[in-house]
């Protein structure tokens, strides 16, 4: 325990507590979005779409995270506007868009001189190299996301559960459709950089489900999505720091053991209560 | 008596594929109306039009001065309820309330007058207490109940429903509606229904639609009148043995 708590000495860990504090509150929040639209594809495909833009960051010689927004926000939008108008499948077009973000950054990181440095932290993350500058993106998105949804939280469930039904009421949905898909996209490009492409969805979804075994109400979902989230990345953090393995494996595994342990109590708990109920009424 | 709608020489559809032609109705306060017809005929396509979700092909939708109000009209709208996604994670007296956004500025949180509104509502239709119960753990019934307390909720001088009677139990299929008919002295009502028989009693008109729209004021159905509509739906008549009868398309 004391060596624990000594880690606290080190920067590089306090760098690696705040990232995953607040990686917590911005992904609880827009996962439970992601979650209850049910756009996890979409989520998907924004994720992969956008490590074109850090291909091109290595390639022209600028920030790869740049890149990787400017990718993100034009592909969650294209998602948005042209699944809709044109008679295009949804789903085949978001696996097309997947798939040519990732081959565009195979392809410019192939053509960049030398070896590409850190290329296996944006593909599996690593929040314990996550710099003074990834954080204050971080907490300038969380401030904003926070922001948002407390400030247009009616406006943004009207819109989400019946969007027919809202635009009936003259809501302006399509705005809020694509500024909530734009913070979609930010939210998983800054993520990137604690958890990795690969492992990013993971971090919008499994605190949700953890949180929609106890309740089906969307701020609270969002109150215990944050709890679920911060206690496994922190949990995660320190398995791989005490037995030296990545950080972004460790996070999502410990998220799922944490799901299997309460999923299984909530099954033998609501077995005991038939039970008990059974000898109740013999 | 003044109309609330004016449908006129209305064609609507989807791109090259023109679903309703040349559509003419009005619709007057205290007017009950059964839209019936067959699937496909256009039932959905004169809703949409009529909702605004659909920009006509042709023609005009012109609604009354007392219709408007800022720059929506007074429609309480009941979708069918397979529209709905019942795991979204939203409360039931959210969804009633929600019904009153449209008079909300985008920031909008509802005053005490308007949640007493809902409230009402909610136990007039027989949902009183369940308010913080997620949408995902009610009954269809009470679904449709709490969607009809959104329609409502706002005081519109038009309610649309859209197949009201799919997926619930008889019993709350005739409580629906004999509320209908109170709520008639009140407001005029669009119900769309493929269940002719237990309609008849209760509209005061009918509405076929079937890639045009014929309009016949009265309740009373005839074979021959359904037969002069063109109108192949189905009546449906309690005897000894539950039967059906069919009739086909003429073409």
């Amino acid at each position: 325990m004391e060596n624990l708590i000594a880690l606290f000495n080190f920067g590089f860990f306090r760098n690696a507590f705040l990232a995953a504090f607040v990686a917590s509150i911005t992904c609880g929040i827009i996962g439970t979005y992601i979650v209850s639209r049910r756009i996890v594809f979409i989520s998907g495909g924004i994720t992969h779409a956008s490590f074109g833009g850090i291909g091109m960051g290595y390639y022209f010689g600028f920030d790869p995270i740049l890149g990787a927004i400017a990718f993100g926000i034009l592909s969650a939008l294209g998602i948005e506007f042209f699944t809709k108008r044109a008679d295009l499948r949804e789903d085949s077009a978001i696996a097309m868009l997947w798939s040519l973000g990732m081959a565009l950054g195979v392809i410019f990181i192939f053509l960049t001189p030398g070896y590409a440095p850190n290329l296996m932290s944006y593909l599996f993350g690593n929040i314990l190299t996550v710099s003074k500058g990834d954080l204050i993106y971080l907490f300038v998105l969380a401030v904003f996301v926070i922001g948002f949804f407390l400030t247009f939280y009616r406006m943004i469930i009207f819109v989400s559960f019946d969007e027919e039904f809202a635009m009936t009421n003259n809501a302006p949905v399509r705005l809020f459709n694509a500024l909530l898909i734009s913070l979609v996209a930010l939210t998983i490009v800054l993520n990137i950089r604690v958890v990795g492409i690969i492992l990013v969805m993971s971090l919008l979804t499994i605190p949700q489900a953890i949180a929609n075994l106890f309740t089906k109400r969307f701020d609270i979902m969002i109150i215990y999505s944050i709890l679920f989230g911060f206690l496994g990345s922190i949990t995660g953090l320190t398995f791989s720091y005490v037995y030296d393995i990545p950080s972004g494996a460790a996070i999502i595994f410990t998220l799922v053991v944490l799901y299997g342990l309460i999923k299984t109590g909530f099954i033998f708990f609501s077995k005991a209560s038939l039970k008990h109920k059974e000898k109740m009424s013999v | 008596m003044d109309s609330l709608v004016d449908i006129r020489n209305l064609s609507a559809g989807y791109g090259q594929n023109i679903v309703l032609h040349d559509v003419n109705i009005s619709i007057h306060q205290f007017d009950f109306v059964g839209v019936i017809g067959p699937n496909g005929g256009g039932k959905t396509t004169l809703l949409k039009a009529l909702l605004g979700l659909l920009p006509p092909i042709s023609g005009e939708i012109i609604f009354s001065e007392s219709m408007t109000e800022g720059n929506s009209h007074r429609i309480g709208y009941l979708p069918q309820i397979n529209n709905i996604d019942r795991k979204f994670p939203v409360t039931v007296f959210d969804v009633v309330r929600s019904g009153l956004m449209s008079r909300k500025r985008l920031t909008g949180r509802y005053n005490s007058e308007e949640n007493d509104r809902a409230n009402e509502l909610m136990t007039e239709m027989g949902i009183a207490g369940i308010h913080n119960k997620a949408i995902g753990e009610l009954s269809g019934g009470q679904i449709q109940r709490a969607l009809l307390c959104r329609a409502l909720v706002n005081a519109p001088k038009l309610l649309i429903l859209d197949e009201p009677n799919t997926y619930v139990d008889n019993r709350f299929e005739r409580e629906l509606y004999e509320k209908l008919k109170v709520l008639n002295e009140k407001l005029a009502i669009l119900l769309v229904s493929h269940d002719l028989g237990t309609i008849s009693t209760y509209v005061k008109s009918y509405a076929c639609v079937n890639g045009s729209l014929h309009y016949h004021s009265g309740n009373k159905v005839t074979p021959e009148l359904l037969k002069s509509y063109e109108c192949p739906i189905q009546i449906i008549s309690h005897g000894e043995i539950p039967h059906t009868v069919l009739y086909n398309h003429k073409s």
